[in-house]
């Protein structure tokens, strides 16, 4: 995100600026574990789970937040939350 | 040509002369003059400005703050409470980096109520990113707000002023004051260019909100935006200077200070009583000079730190108190910090609190003490509460 004078900024800038810098948490996922049941795709509430090719969960990095529900809900315990370093 | 007018007119006349496009304000003592005389202007056709009532000084930066935003040159006046009470806006004006001249009739702040003058209310929002200039007299308050207009909004600044100038000392009282012409003023100070502005085919939000990752970067850019100020300020006064006569290019001024021992260091309309007085002084052989402060933010430290270079004592009369500190005023703080590395011994004499007289004899008396390496302390203090 550009350092705008006053902290300005234009509409729409969920698309422009990533919000994912917020997280502390960061869903790690083990392919291994999952079922591909779907339920994290559908417990997001940020829905920045996608699906890839295979039919495995895809995260969006660019705007998951670590709110860690996907982690919660997985019965598979397929994702784990891991402290974000910066 | 010289006029004869109260300060609050004089200062309404800058303002209508800078063209201002909103004005809006909340009458409070001693400012009310000012507002009313721009009020007048606008009523009668003299001023092309929209007058926005409102109904609290919190409404009056708010919507300040709004019409800065929209692009235009904006004004407002208040003091002490009222200050106190835009405080929330105060901040946010400045971090949106909107250029608003705001005068200040710097006025006591209350419990106990006192209408009277000191210097509490606009230096209690030192760290708010605002500039803050203070005048002697009439002529000096009118001029500084043509020259806080052409500082705030240049592109390398953009921070809003603070024009204060003392309450009734310098509101109430008539002076003559040279106003100069539209056409002057015209050529000095051209229509505001805004940075960005708000319109509806273009939207853009201010101030927005900034998370600890981002927070920190934008309050680096308030303060370096104030440090390259001080560079604009004296430009601006320098070519005030050019054009009208009256020199505005040093952030401070020296009265009698070439060969002194001791130094005065002080703000606003007593600063002419501290003239007065080293006159006196000098006329009993006593080695003592002025250091006037126009610019209080930015400090201009560099300044001081030459001004002050070869006296042996600094005794900085104090219109405000720091309460809780060691250093008994927020001005004396900044002095010796500017003069640490001399080594020069640094007073805070405070005094003149909620519109005491300051005479000649109170500025002999913080001298004398300064010489004698007297600490901190008040002056005129009634005895009984030692």
């Amino acid at each position: 995100m550009p350092l705008n004078v006053g902290c300005s900024a234009r509409p729409g800038r969920a698309r422009d600026n990533k919000t994912g810098s917020w997280r502390t948490f960061r869903p790690e996922f083990d392919k291994d574990k999952c079922n591909k049941c779907g339920t994290c795709m559908m417990i997001c509430p940020e829905v920045c789970i996608g699906e890839d090719e295979d039919g495995f969960p895809e995260f969006d990095y660019d705007f998951c937040k670590g709110c860690g529900l996907c982690a919660e809900e997985c019965p598979k315990d397929a994702i784990r939350m891991k402290k974000e370093e910066k | 040509m010289l006029q004869i007018m109260e300060g609050s007119h004089a200062v309404a006349e800058a303002v209508k002369l800078s063209r201002p496009q909103v004005v809006s304000a909340y009458p409070i003592t001693p400012q009310t003059h000012i507002v009313e005389r721009l009020a007048e202007m606008v009523a009668d056709g003299d001023l092309d400005a929209d007058y926005i009532c409102v109904e609290s000084e919190f409404s009056a930066l708010s919507s300040c703050l709004g019409a800065s935003a929209a692009g235009s040159r904006v004004y407002s006046a208040t003091t002490s409470q009222g200050l106190a009470f835009m405080a929330e806006v105060v901040f946010n004006v400045a971090g949106m980096r909107l250029p608003i001249v705001m005068t200040i009739a710097n006025r006591s702040l209350g419990a106990p109520l006192s209408i009277w003058n000191d210097q509490q209310d606009s230096l209690f929002l030192r760290d708010s990113g605002w500039m803050q200039l203070y005048a002697e007299d009439a002529q000096e308050a009118m001029d500084l707000h043509f020259i806080a207009y052409k500082a705030c909004e240049n592109h390398e600044v953009l921070l809003p002023a603070f024009v204060c100038f003392d309450g009734f000392i310098l509101t109430h009282t008539f002076e003559p004051v040279d106003i100069p012409t539209q056409a002057e003023i015209d050529s000095y100070l051209p229509a505001f260019n805004p940075y960005q502005r708000l319109d509806a085919k273009d939207p853009i939000s201010f101030g927005m909100y900034a998370t600890p990752d981002y927070y920190q970067e934008f309050r680096y850019e308030i303060n370096a935006a104030m440090t390259r100020s001080k560079k604009v300020l004296r430009e601006a006064g320098a070519e005030f200077g050019e054009i009208f006569g009256r020199d505005y290019s040093g952030l401070v001024e020296e009265y009698r200070l070439e060969d002194a021992d001791t130094a005065i260091v002080a703000m606003g309309s007593v600063c002419g009583t501290i003239k007065d007085a080293v006159d006196e002084m000098r006329d009993e052989g006593k080695k003592v000079g002025l250091l006037k402060l126009r610019s209080f933010r930015p400090f201009p430290y560099e300044d001081v730190r030459t001004a002050l270079a070869g006296v042996s004592n600094v005794a900085v009369l104090e219109k405000n108190i720091n309460i809780g500190s060691r250093m008994l005023g927020a001005v004396g703080l900044e002095i010796k910090d500017a003069v640490y590395k001399n080594g020069t011994p640094v007073y805070s004499y405070v005094g003149g609190l909620g519109g005491r007289d300051i005479r000649k004899k109170d500025v002999k008396t913080i001298t004398e003490w300064a010489e004698a390496g007297r600490n901190d302390c008040f002056f005129g203090l009634r005895e009984e509460v030692l």
